[in-house]
């Protein structure tokens, strides 16, 4: 069961490249939209990595930063996201393996790897929507724009 | 469940009987090799369900990974101007490979349509703007992907083999009641 709308989330440092770090407080006074994922190199067009690269505007008119984490390493968060082109991070939640999915309750230890799941968290650091996608289906991004669209109009 | 939004209406490409009990509508990209698989596919699915099944297309073109997709459904945009939608929808997936400016052209051609107004539709900002509001509807439907389908308004994300997706369309069918004559 991943974390609930009102708790805090979970503050992390994760790598997003070789040599930066990036955590919650990055993100502080903006909506993040933060979306766990299994793997890197998923063989379909329009991933769930390549279709929120597609919809990045979208994010950013609702005011959003978006960032995606995985268990993977930071040299390949590197070669995946060239490769993607992708214009948002990619954070890697490597050492200690899994830690931060653990913190969100995300995480599938058989596989040693997090469950397909989204939160939106607030410029306050609290998760106002969470949603965990059956493993072996992206969940698209109708979810994240309707919970980032309610916390624009509570806010109005 | 993520559902079609907006529902079917007067703005889509449609074909297939009005009142067919399945509609069944595809978001996708013309230079997607999946789409471009899953077009032989749906043209089976077609056939075997006729009157049974309506089919609707609409635009969802990835185009940081694939560089033509946006000029395609323009292509298919334009010549939907000039009545011929489903003419060029289908010679360009069934040449997803070429799909540079002089193809796109050759197609037109064969299509039959008026070249100097294809050529002027292709840029135009309504071709562009109904792209764009086609790809939107996906980003708030639930596209996660292409192609993605979506049955009687409801995300479909069962197999779209031609085997289990004709069983489930008519599986979908036998729970749908005839229209009352």
């Amino acid at each position: 069961m991943a974390l609930e709308p009102g708790k805090h989330a979970p503050d992390f440092s994760l790598l997003a490249t070789p040599d930066q770090r990036l955590g919650l407080r990055d993100f502080r006074r903006k909506p993040l939209a933060l979306f766990f994922y299994p793997a890197d190199w998923s063989p379909v067009c329009g991933d769930q990595v390549a279709l929120y690269n597609e919809l990045l505007p979208e994010f950013r008119k609702l005011g959003a930063e978006l960032v995606g984490l995985s268990v993977d390493g930071a040299w390949c968060h590197l070669a995946f996201s060239k490769d993607r082109k992708l214009g948002y991070p990619l954070l890697s939640d490597f050492e200690p393996k899994g830690a931060v999915a653990r913190a969100y309750d995300v995480y599938r230890p058989g596989e040693g790897v997090s469950e397909r799941a989204c939160f939106v968290i607030d410029g306050e650091g609290v998760i106002r929507w969470s949603y965990v996608s059956p493993i072996g289906v992206n969940p698209g991004a109708d979810g994240f724009f309707e919970a980032l669209e309610n916390l624009k109009g509570k806010k109005a | 469940m993520s559902t079609l939004k907006p529902p079917v209406g007067p703005h889509d490409h449609v074909r297939g009987a009005p009142d067919a009990p399945i509609t069944l509508v595809e978001y996708g990209d013309y230079e997607c090799p999946h789409c471009g698989r899953a077009y032989w596919i749906l043209k089976s699915l077609e056939e075997a369900m006729d009157d049974d099944l309506r089919f609707v297309f609409r635009n969802f073109p990835l185009s940081q990974v694939h560089p033509h997709a946006l000029a395609a459904a323009h292509a298919a945009e334009a010549a939907g101007l000039q009545g011929r939608f489903w003419e060029m929808h289908d010679l360009l997936f069934e040449n997803q490979e070429f799909l540079e400016g002089p193809h796109i052209l050759q197609y037109a051609l064969r299509c039959g349509l008026d070249l100097d107004r294809f050529a002027r539709d292709v840029e135009s900002e309504v071709v562009a703007a109904k792209v764009k509001a086609d790809f939107l509807s996906g980003a708030r439907s639930g596209v996660n992907g292409t192609p993605t389908f979506f049955v009687n308004g409801h995300r479909y994300d069962g197999s779209w083999e031609p085997g289990p997706f004709l069983a489930a369309l008519n599986a979908l069918r036998e729970n749908v009641p005839d229209p009352p004559h």
